[in-house]
């Protein structure tokens, strides 16, 4: 038999059509996502063609970029402020009533973060293929899932035929032996894979994350992982399924009950990489000695230990035109400097355990006066249960903003954002120019990292902060 | 789609590395819900002060990038998110072609779906266009071949099936709806 990988196994399942050298193969797509910002004009393709959502029941809307996350705006007891976010809002709305696709709309118990609720509602599956109008949708990829980014073309393509024509494409395997050291989380890891093969290492691959360090993730923090693929500039990120996914997705409202489960079960186990199969590339990584991580410039792979000093530019322009933006000089130590904002959330970092971290380091401590912290949960779920844990209080006492969900800070398009200038450690996934609004200055952590920022007020070690956090992240 | 043959333009050179989405289309400009308009916020963080007035240092604002349809770009052009409203923007903009040693996957795909060409060439013809902005280069998608004024002609790769459509101007859901009874049949025995 011809050993094959986990990537292989999903995709040929899905050939509707395999490829040839004329043409790219027809792959079926199990779930479609969708969101107001990249779909209006797939929509509207469909409409100028009379055309029909083929397949209604495979297709989940809900809306997350430009929401608001202040509850009067949420829940409708005053406008919307952003009024081309409102016009969004409704157009989603008028269009999933047209297209009778159910939509998780802003009054929605179910709501959130697009890659947080799909996961969540256990619509994401081992071996699906998922797409979303997102460059993150990878983040399913931590379930066994093919998930990737597409367009607003392909988005009308897949609400048309649900397939997309695709070009196979190659395999990269990242080994991550060792384990995960104290104070060092999932963020730091894919932080330090992304420094190491570069924001363009990943391209025309799909990467499958693999190895002891990956095996003793919990989900939320796979996904952490997967997320930030794209950062990378892989197509997708994978990570075989194993007895922590089924746990996870066990019992929640799209996932398979009964005698149905334990046929998925079956179908899923044999998903896994089979020994002996070929990767076209493959990166080692050693945990035990990764250290946290954070970013200095714009963008991802310009990243550094904690106890680091910003690179030095040299000869290259581009690197002093991004040292300029971030007003920092090469030789620069980055633990001290005074930060302004700290943004928690994001569909990388808030989850139930992302929002639990930073919570067992901001417990019975004050955010520093003169810094603004912002915890955005990546879905009204997350909310409540963060709520009933008593976290939310954690974070109001300290003095932070705790909001309704929504993807918020991190893309700054709903009116939550970094003014000119200020420093903000941040949970988000990109540090590009002006990313969290014009003239922002992003430094990507995790959420450890942030909440002790918050606290100083200065970039911080997290490691200083605590002593028990081994239990909290490998929980 | 108009069919696409080829491309006779001066070059715009950004000789900056990784230029992300965010940068190609801001997005707090991504509340459109339509594709027009898009070009007058390309680049809208580098071409406008926080007045709104045009930098004049910036490239684009300056009176020889006028009526340029090719972009020259440094490594990785179009890296982050998947908005298709960076080769929108680019488009409505005036270019039709986008030339760098790497395109992102996902700015690729979405620019050959729009008639934006993403054209990879080799470190050496890059570097010649870096060093040479304003050059007369001419694309042609029916040999892929890149010409520059010195005379010297590049090979450059494009997927097949895409430089297909792009040049008989079909659009590819045309294709993929052909395709529905082999669609209903996978969905048959994957039911």
């Amino acid at each position: 038999m011809n050993a094959k990988t986990l990537f292989e196994k999903v995709w040929e399942q899905h050939e509707v059509v395999p490829e040839t050298a004329d043409t790219p193969a027809v792959l079926y797509i199990d779930l479609h996502l969708i969101h107001e910002v990249t779909s209006p004009q797939a929509f509207s393709l469909l409409r100028s063609r009379g055309l029909k959502v083929r397949r209604t029941d495979r297709t989940l809307a809900t809306m997350d970029h430009s929401t608001p996350t202040d509850p009067d705006e949420v829940f409708g007891r005053v406008p919307i402020k952003v009024e081309s976010a409102a016009r969004q809002v409704k157009e989603l709305e008028r269009n999933c009533r047209e297209f009778g696709i159910e939509l998780l709309g802003l009054g929605s118990d179910q709501r959130g973060i697009v890659h947080v609720i799909g996961p969540e509602l256990g619509a994401t599956q081992p071996g699906k293929t998922i797409v979303c109008g997102d460059s993150h949708t990878a983040t399913h990829g931590a379930f066994g899932a093919l998930a990737f980014g597409i367009g607003t073309t392909e988005v009308g393509h897949v609400l048309a035929t649900q397939c997309l024509l695709q070009r196979r494409p190659e395999t990269l395997a990242i080994e991550v032996s060792g384990r995960l050291q104290e104070g060092v989380t999932a963020k730091d890891l894919i932080l330090a894979i992304i420094g190491k093969i570069g924001v363009s290492g990943g391209t025309g691959h799909v990467i499958e994350y693999r190895g002891s360090a990956i095996e003793a993730l919990s989900m939320d923090e796979r996904m952490t992982v997967c997320n930030m693929s794209i950062e990378a500039g892989a197509r997708a990120g994978m990570i075989a399924p194993d007895e922590t996914t089924y746990s996870y997705l066990k019992g929640r409202r799209f996932a398979p009950q009964g005698e149905a489960w334990d046929r998925a079960v079956e179908r899923w186990q044999a998903l896994r990489t089979d020994p002996g199969a070929k990767f076209d590339r493959v990166v080692n990584i050693d945990a035990d000695r990764l250290e946290p991580m954070i970013t200095y410039g714009t963008h991802p792979g310009m990243v550094v230990p904690i106890t680091g000093t910003v690179p030095d530019a040299g000869n290259d322009p581009v690197h002093a035109k991004s040292l300029a933006y971030m007003g920092l000089s090469g030789g620069e130590r980055l633990q001290g400097k005074p930060i302004q904002v700290v943004f928690i959330g994001s569909c990388t970092n808030a989850r139930l355990s992302d929002l639990e971290l930073a919570a067992r380091v901001l417990k019975g401590r004050k955010v520093a006066r003169g810094v603004r912290m912002l915890v955005v949960p990546g879905s009204q779920q997350v909310k409540r249960e963060a709520e009933a844990r008593g976290l939310a209080k954690i974070f109001i006492d300290a003095g932070a903003e705790w909001r309704e969900s929504g993807c918020s800070m991190c893309i700054g398009m709903n009116g939550d954002v970094v003014a000119k200038g200020e420093y903000a450690v941040s949970t988000s996934n990109r540090n590009f120019e002006g990313r969290q609004g014009t003239g922002a200055r992003t430094l990507l952590a995790s959420p450890a990292t942030a909440a002790a920022a918050a606290i100083t007020g200065k970039v911080t070690d997290p490691r200083d902060f605590l002593s028990e956090l081994k239990s909290v992240v490998h929980s | 789609m108009e069919p696409i043959r080829s491309i006779e333009s001066r070059t715009v050179v950004l000789p900056f590395t990784n230029i992300d989405t965010d940068q190609i289309i801001p997005a707090r400009f991504l509340t459109t819900t339509t594709k027009e308009g898009l070009g007058q916020r390309a680049f809208a963080d580098w071409r406008y002060d926080a007045s709104g007035a045009e930098n004049p240092d910036f490239i684009l604002n300056q009176p020889q990038a006028r009526g340029c349809q090719v972009l020259v770009a440094g490594r990785n052009f179009g890296c982050g998110s998947s908005r298709e409203h960076a080769p929108w923007a680019l488009l409505d903009f005036g270019f039709r072609a986008v030339i760098s040693t790497e395109i992102a996957d996902i700015f690729r795909n979405n620019s050959l779906k729009n008639g934006l060409l993403p054209i990879v060439i080799d470190e050496q013809t890059h570097q010649w266009l870096l060093q040479n902005p304003g050059a007369t280069v001419k694309i042609d998608l029916e040999t892929c071949t890149l010409q520059l004024p010195t005379g010297t002609s590049v090979k450059f790769p494009i997927e097949g099936f895409a430089r297909y459509c792009l040049l008989n101007g079909i659009d590819e859901l045309g294709f993929l709806l052909q395709k529905s009874d082999a669609i209903a049949r996978y969905e048959q025995a994957h039911a």
